[in-house]
């Protein structure tokens, strides 16, 4: 507390400021330590897709006729070995992240801004609009999400991207249930009340009070959905539904390690091993996040 | 509560209709059709195999056609695959979808909700971790790379279990499909359980309970558990429903006669009768699987009333 000093005046007040909801989250999650490693590996992870390729002297499409199927041979530098047409599996799996990535972050966000859109209208109107809203989630929850997804990747014509915002709009069903949940419990709370009754104006409240409380659980929840969507198009792909030769996923290698496990593991432990290591710290970075944003847990 | 089911069943009815509506259009409206070749065929052909089919009529005309028929109890015949109705289709592939995905569910509770309350019991031990650790694998490997090694391990390379056949659904021949089915399951289950089980331990009315001098079995099994099954259970109304109307996946890797398949073939083909008829099965079964979720509310939640 102050502490009158020696010149008998009052120390600056701004000194004993309080940390905010967002600095105690950050501060929780440093502690995290499953959390951080993740973060860690996932950059690494994601740094390798970005510059990976070109650490490598071979491209993704390469056909090397004299080393077809070999195993990961560091002379020649196939650091996991090739495939059964004699292209570099290092690269093709740093490939194939980009691809998987890219529908994570992607497919999320469009799942983000039609869940946090849907949802917040049902929540803040209320009445006999949201009834009708969450009644149509109700409904689209009950038809099977693959027929959606495979009628929409033949509406779309194979195009990369818009698989990407396919796998996303139809993800967006629990987060809009989500935010719905969080507007409709928070209209209600003593401290909106509070908020109103000082005469704060509608917008304020909206920032400084609704929206960080809705915040939380939705960056949780999305943080959920990408290994989700990850698994999804991985899914896709193994049913050959996915990317397009040459181009390839984790998905696409996946389903093609499978068909040659027995005489060359290689092309199935490398692209697995990717996928189940990004999907285990997304996972952890998840479950971190709500542990830190959880204001209940102090 | 005999009511208040048969009130829900009741309410069924226009969910279904329109969950009916929402895939004929969609369907309908997606390009390409059932007759579509590598080969275009002749052109009179196709003009009497749509006549055949009705698809030649205006899309409303044929979406009434549907409904009526439907409410007649009549799907129609498949497009592709010939001489079966769809109806018989799925009287034929459903209970092996069934059993394998009722065997999976089974092994998935029975599993997954002791995990998750011993690792909610010794939060932060190393049981917790372990348990956990094995829980994330179970989500972040997937479905088809543990089919195929599985197999590989057991059935091959040991020769412990038959391996890529049904073998008319023996329980030799469901060992491996089911554990494959089960695993993703059993993890979500025990994530989930162990995550309610804390909240619910630290809970006033847990504390209450102690506080009384009950001892640590009571208050587990009469207070706890129950409460903390709420989310689980909640879960499990979808989950049961995805897993007893088949897995693509599952039943390709392991040769099973179900229904899962038809998901992607019927909609890739264009099997305009036989995509309803999965989907009403499916939607028939999120249904059926909700209605039981919230009857079993009823049994774990004191607050819950049936009015």
């Amino acid at each position: 507390m102050a502490v009158i000093t020696q010149h008998g005046q009052i120390p600056d007040l701004e000194e004993t400021q309080g940390r905010s909801l967002w600095q105690d989250a950050a501060r929780r999650l440093r502690r995290n330590r499953a959390s951080v490693a993740s973060m860690i590996i996932l950059a690494t992870i994601a740094l390798l897709a970005v510059f990976g390729p070109l650490l490598s002297p071979h491209p993704y499409d390469e056909l090397a006729w004299d080393a077809m199927g070999v195993a990961p041979d560091f002379e020649r530098s196939f650091w996991f070995g090739t495939d059964t047409l004699g292209r570099d599996l290092f690269v093709r799996t740093m490939y194939g992240a980009r691809v998987s990535l890219m529908v994570g972050i992607i497919a999320t966000f469009v799942s983000l801004l039609i869940g946090v859109a849907y949802g917040a209208i049902a929540g803040f109107v209320g009445g006999r609009v949201d009834a009708v809203m969450m009644r149509t989630v109700d409904i689209l929850y009950s038809l099977p999400f693959l027929f959606f997804v495979i009628l929409l990747m033949v509406i779309f014509g194979r195009n990369l991207f818009l698989i990407f915002v396919a796998i996303g709009a139809i993800q967006w069903l629990t987060m809009a249930r989500i935010v719905r949940g969080q507007t409709l419990s928070l209209k209600r709370k003593e401290f909106i009340e509070a908020a109103h009754a000082a005469g704060v104006s509608p917008m304020t409240i909206i920032r400084r009070h609704i929206a960080p409380n809705v915040i939380g659980p939705v960056i949780v929840y999305a943080t959920l959905t990408v290994p989700e969507v990850m698994l999804t198009e991985s899914f896709l792909s193994f049913l050959g539904l996915g990317v397009q030769e040459p181009l390839t996923s984790w998905g696409a290698l996946i389903s093609d390690g499978v068909k040659n496990m027995e005489t060359r593991p290689w092309m199935l432990l490398f692209p697995a091993a990717f996928l189940a290591v990004t999907l285990f710290c997304l996972n952890f970075i998840g479950d971190g996040l709500r542990d830190a944003l959880d204001p209940k847990d102090r | 509560m005999l009511s208040y089911t048969l009130r829900r069943l009741l309410g069924a009815i226009p969910t279904l209709f329109l969950i009916i509506t929402i895939a004929f259009f969609i369907m309908r409206l997606t390009p390409g059709g059932p007759f579509d070749r590598e080969r275009p065929i002749p052109p009179e052909i196709e003009k009497n195999l749509l006549a055949a089919y009705d698809l030649d009529k205006p899309l409303l005309v044929q979406y009434f056609k549907y409904m009526g028929d439907i409410l007649q109890g009549d799907f129609g015949p498949s497009f592709k695959i010939h001489d079966f109705s769809v109806a018989e289709l799925i009287a034929i592939n459903l209970p092996a979808s069934i059993k394998l995905g009722g065997y999976a569910l089974v092994l998935a509770v029975l599993i997954g909700i002791p995990l998750g309350s011993i690792a909610a019991l010794r939060q932060n031990s190393w049981i917790d971790y372990t348990v956990m650790g094995v829980a994330m694998t179970g989500i972040a490997v997937p479905n088809f790379v543990i089919a195929p090694i599985l197999t590989l391990v057991l059935g091959v390379y040991l020769g412990l279990l038959p391996v890529g056949t049904w073998g008319g659904g023996s329980l030799r021949n469901l060992v491996l499909p089911t554990i494959a089915l089960a695993l993703p399951q059993i993890a979500f289950i025990a994530r989930l359980m162990r995550g309610s089980m804390v909240e619910v331990l630290r809970s006033n009315y847990i504390r209450t309970a102690r506080a009384k001098g009950l001892t640590e079995r009571i208050v587990l099994s009469r207070h706890a558990v129950k409460a903390a099954l709420l989310p689980v259970v909640s879960y499990l109304g979808p989950a049961a429903a995805g897993l007893m109307t088949g897995s693509v996946v599952i039943e390709t890797i392991f040769g099973i006669p179900g229904i899962g398949r038809y998901f992607v073939s019927s909609a890739l083909n264009r099997d305009y009768t036989l995509v309803m008829g999965v989907v009403i099965t499916y939607g028939a079964a999120v249904i059926l699987f909700n209605l039981l979720v919230d009857l079993v509310y009823g049994f774990l939640d004191p607050k819950v009333r049936y009015d």
